[in-house]
């Protein structure tokens, strides 16, 4: 009887601290936090898929840029630069050479480390280091009215 | 479900469930409903390009005639757009395209012509290549993919053309272009400037050549500017012996 009474006393008590314990710190929430910018709108997939798959989706979107020329839109690597980017004290974005790079936030907290930044830019297009980056009809997103116009003879 | 795909929904489901065990408790004992919207906001992102034709190939003409030796104009712009860069004197630095000048010895005729990747239709670097790295798009566009790239450096033993390099050091955030990635222990080239190609417009170098001596287009479209000159006038390949049928094709080559 005593150790029916303890066994429950001991249940209760750990459905309370759970309770206690989920509602001190947001009930869920491991790892650590990236402050979004949610002004430009939702995430490409709902947030718990992007923590377990973004790196699927990324290497879909790389082999059909590879192989097929699938280029811009929302699912790229350089799309996830607009919002998630962050900025340092001076105001410019950060690179990966920041632990507070929004990318490497996660990363170190996993001890995984993404080779990615070796060869991409790791910051913002409109913030990489080129000088030619500010140069006019330099976009990923440009019309192919260009090229025809080229191909049937008139100036580029 | 296989290994690499695993069941996405019923997964992310089962760990957040776990996660919130605690607050279902709350929600037993004070019921309340929370909704969570998982709205995607589309409007406002450009299309994705592509995906490309298969039914065309890209090409090139240049025409030796019109190249000036000493005019690097070409390589310059594909330095720009690519963030490349040869150091001084350095014989391993990355190279995508240099000026070639040549010189008949015994009639002392002189020509100078730009040399880079000559997108072959059948190109010796795919077929040495261990990873499947070395790769030719279906529109004939021959490119290395640096992600599965291991730096072996065979294709740059096969290619008769010499167009490919390995980048020894590590690029600097700064030289980073974010339309052409390159980076430390892989193999390089012209991408025949595959990112403007697939977002419809011409390579940089095309671009830059204010004599008209380079002219860019679909070799396949019998219509194309391209097609109706090789149809017209003589043109040749560079060491056309060897089969390689390369996509870039020069005219008055003697």
């Amino acid at each position: 009887m005593t150790f029916r009474l303890i066994r429950l006393v001991a249940v209760l008590a750990l459905a309370l601290g759970g309770v206690l314990g989920s509602a001190a710190g947001q009930a869920g929430e491991i790892g650590p936090k990236i402050a979004i910018d949610k002004s430009k709108g939702q995430c490409v997939r709902p947030r718990d898929e992007m923590r377990r798959t973004h790196m699927q989706l990324l290497k879909h979107r790389r082999d059909e840029t590879m192989y097929r020329g699938v280029r811009g839109g929302k699912v790229s690597l350089r799309a996830c630069m607009e919002c998630h980017a962050v900025k340092g004290e001076d105001g410019k974005f950060l690179t990966v050479k920041s632990p507070k790079h929004f990318c490497r936030v996660c990363h170190d907290y996993a001890a995984v480390k993404p080779d990615c930044w070796d060869c991409h830019v790791s910051v913002p297009d409109a913030a990489a280091g080129q000088a030619m980056l500010k140069l006019p009809g330099h976009s990923m997103h440009a019309e192919a009215s260009g090229l025809v116009k080229y191909l049937q003879g008139g100036k580029k | 479900m296989s290994q690499g795909t695993p069941d996405k929904d019923h997964d992310a489901a089962r760990r957040a469930f776990l996660r919130n065990a605690a607050a279902a408790t709350v929600i037993t004992l004070a019921p309340g409903v929370t909704l969570l919207t998982m709205g995607r906001a589309e409007a406002g992102i450009a299309k994705p390009s592509g995906p490309l034709d298969p039914k065309k190939r890209w090409g090139m003409l240049i025409d030796t005639t019109k190249c000036a030796s000493g005019c690097d104009k070409c390589v310059a712009a594909c330095k720009k757009e690519n963030g490349w860069e040869a150091r001084e004197g350095s014989p391993t630095d990355p190279q995508w395209i240099r000026k070639v000048d040549v010189k008949d010895p015994g009639t002392g005729f002189e020509m100078s012509l730009p040399v880079m990747c000559q997108h072959c239709e059948h190109p010796p670097c795919v077929d040495v290549c261990p990873t499947g790295a070395s790769m030719k798009r279906a529109d004939g566009i021959v490119l290395v993919n640096r992600h599965i790239c291991i730096g072996c450096r065979y294709c740059m033993m096969a290619c008769p053309y010499k167009a490919r390099s390995f980048e020894h050091h590590e690029v600097e955030e700064s030289d980073k272009a974010p339309w052409a990635p390159r980076g430390q222990g892989t193999v390089e080239a012209c991408t025949m400037c595959v990112h403007r190609v697939d977002t419809g417009r011409i390579p940089a170098c095309v671009e830059a050549c204010d004599k008209g001596a380079m002219l860019f287009g679909d070799l396949n479209d019998a219509n194309s500017d391209i097609a109706k000159r090789l149809a017209e006038y003589p043109s040749a390949q560079i060491r056309a012996d060897l089969g390689t049928n390369p996509g870039v094709r020069y005219a008055q080559l003697p």
